[in-house]
């Protein structure tokens, strides 16, 4: 008999803020050990918590790019519980009335869509950082990450196998860094997930849930998600029940294992807290974040697809990040919309591969979007064959000061498209190849493309290939 | 509504408060007084009228996004019972 998988994610994305979502320390990655640690992060008495505007910015426009509703009134409560790196001995967070409720984003996996549905969307703080290690049988604080704004994003349970859940992951990650709210830096915990998993006989009421914390890379998410799914199986096919626990995903041995906890752990007893007013969010303030975001990559996804006649695989890869897109998009503007195809294999092609090779981003990438167009110009007009215009691409990449003009010019890399030049080569190598035209005649096509072959390299590359080709026909014909 | 000394006690472990059992019901007996005024609350008639977060009615003012703290580590550490390299020193906590 079969079973059926029901996964549903909280997603905390760090906000890309300068200060902390409720006192004016800094927050930048890396600082040492409580430096960046001010009264009211560490909880020193009588210290007042004051509302960071630019979290809720961020909150409002990740609202507006899910189709979310934005709350025009929302609460802040505090979670309580007892934690040395919590030191309020609270978490603010909202419970009863999130800043962003409902709203969702499309996945794809393989062919197939689907609408993975958000519950909600609040804003938080985040805790500081216990270590273990080291300090002589005590544990260490540090505090600088105390306070950091969250945003912890909510999905229904829509997801059904762990691919799901990663393309989950994947598309909110894509979204949450294009309208630039968050840097995405899984290493450094800017973007890390939970994920809720239980498992049913079809058409069976929800199985137990059991909570997977702290992923912190699609391939753990994965891996914790089906090694989960396949214990609580084990267990219900032993006759064992799921009991309801937060378990933690050890990446060494790819198992999961559950939290140690009392069972009244999660009794939070929230309430409303009462240093903060209720943040009124008004329908201006929405309109004027709506008119700063840019266009989405959904949005940009079906016009590349429409506008440039790019496969929806195309459109998708040159959306994947707003860099590229950029680039992509300034490409297409020198080169010209009849060229976009082209463009699109260069940029996702030749020149992804480059960069990854180096490791550098598309903003520092060694040839520009102009210098690029101004080759695929050449391309298009047959100036340039594919082959050699790898060459130019090398010669643009390592030469800054080169245009694809000039590398073309000083190498003698002009393709001849000329018959009456193409034609003596042509009776050259069929002269020294009579045994491929054998061949040929015989009804061999491999031997064709050996005469081919023979062309372009007695031409040095030059030739034209499609007028060999075609000349090549006519002759044997 | 009113509560048990099992709830009292619960209570007080969540909130980490040690109380002895006369302590514990002396504590019962004023809290369930609490939760009988605020029953004489509950019955006067509020459909329609949104709850409160706050007892003033007004909103949350907001900061601009500038940092305005400055690092008072050596200070704050000066009243920490216990610091090491930087850190707070607390008892050893377990996960």
């Amino acid at each position: 008999m079969s079973w059926e998988v029901v996964i549903g994610l909280e997603t905390h994305a760090q906000l890309q803020t300068r200060s902390k979502i409720f006192s004016g320390a800094a927050i930048a990655f890396g600082a040492a050990p409580n430096r960046q640690a001010c009264a009211v992060d560490i909880a020193l008495p009588g210290v007042l918590p004051v509302l960071n505007r630019e979290a809720v910015v961020c909150a409002i426009k990740f609202g507006l790019a899910v189709g979310a509703n934005i709350a025009p009134r929302s609460i802040f409560a505090r979670k309580n519980y007892f934690y040395p790196d919590l030191p309020k001995g609270y978490q603010i967070s909202q419970f009863e009335t999130p800043v962003v409720s409902g709203g969702g984003l499309t996945i794809r996996v393989g062919d197939a869509e689907k609408f993975v549905h958000l519950t909600r969307a609040h804003l938080e703080e985040d805790a500081g950082k216990s270590l273990h290690e080291d300090f002589h049988g005590k544990t260490g604080i540090d505090l600088n990450r105390a306070g950091t704004p969250l945003l912890e994003i909510v999905t229904e349970p829509d997801m059904c196998s762990s691919a799901e859940a990663v393309a989950y992951a994947k598309a909110l990650h894509a979204l949450v860094t294009w309208i630039g709210i968050c840097d995405g830096n899984m290493q450094e915990g800017s973007f890390r997930c939970d994920a809720n998993v239980s498992v049913r006989r079809p058409g069976a009421p929800l199985g137990t849930r059991r909570e997977v914390k702290n992923l912190n890379s699609f391939r753990f998410l994965q891996q914790a998600i089906d090694y989960e799914i396949q214990w609580q199986i084990n267990e219900i096919e032993e006759g064992r029940k799921i009991h309801q626990a937060t378990v933690l995903f050890d990446p060494d041995t790819g198992e999961t294992r559950t939290m140690r906890s009392k069972e009244d752990a999660h009794d939070y007893r929230y309430f409303p807290d009462p240093d903060l007013l209720p943040l009124e969010i008004t329908a201006a303030w929405i309109d004027e974040v709506r008119s700063g975001l840019p266009e989405l990559p959904q949005a940009m996804q079906q016009r590349l697809a429409s506008d440039y006649a790019l496969s929806p695989y195309d459109a998708a890869t040159l959306t994947a990040t707003r860099e590229i897109a950029g680039y992509f998009e300034a490409v297409v503007a020198t080169a010209g919309a009849t060229n976009a195809k082209l463009c699109a294999n260069w940029v996702m092609g030749e020149l992804v591969a480059r960069l990854n090779r180096d490791e550098l981003e598309f903003s520092a990438s060694p040839v520009s979007a102009a210098r690029l167009a101004g080759m695929i110009l050449r391309i298009a007009d047959g100036t340039l064959s594919s082959k050699l215009a790898k060459e130019v691409f090398e010669a643009l990449w390592t030469d800054t000061a080169t245009s694809a003009d000039s590398v073309i010019e000083a190498r003698g890399l002009r393709q001849v498209s000329d018959a009456a030049a193409i034609e003596p080569i042509i009776d050259a190598v069929l002269a020294a190849n009579a045994k491929s035209v054998e061949e040929f005649r015989a009804g061999k096509d491999k031997a064709f493309n050996a005469l081919v072959g023979q062309v372009m390299k007695a031409s040095k590359g030059k030739a034209n290939p499609q007028q060999v080709h075609d000349l090549l026909r006519k002759k044997l014909r | 509504m009113s509560l048990s000394l099992d709830d009292v006690s619960r209570i007080a472990r969540l909130a980490r408060i040690e109380i002895s059992p006369a302590e514990a019901t002396r504590t019962r007996d004023q809290l369930n007084g609490i939760l009988a005024f605020v029953e004489q609350l509950q019955a006067v008639d509020t459909a329609g009228i949104e709850p409160m977060a706050h007892a003033v009615d007004v909103v949350q003012r907001l900061r601009p996004d500038t940092v305005t703290e400055p690092d008072r580590r050596d200070d704050f550490q000066a009243i920490a019972p216990e610091t090491e390299a930087g850190l707070y020193l607390v008892p050893r906590v377990i996960e």
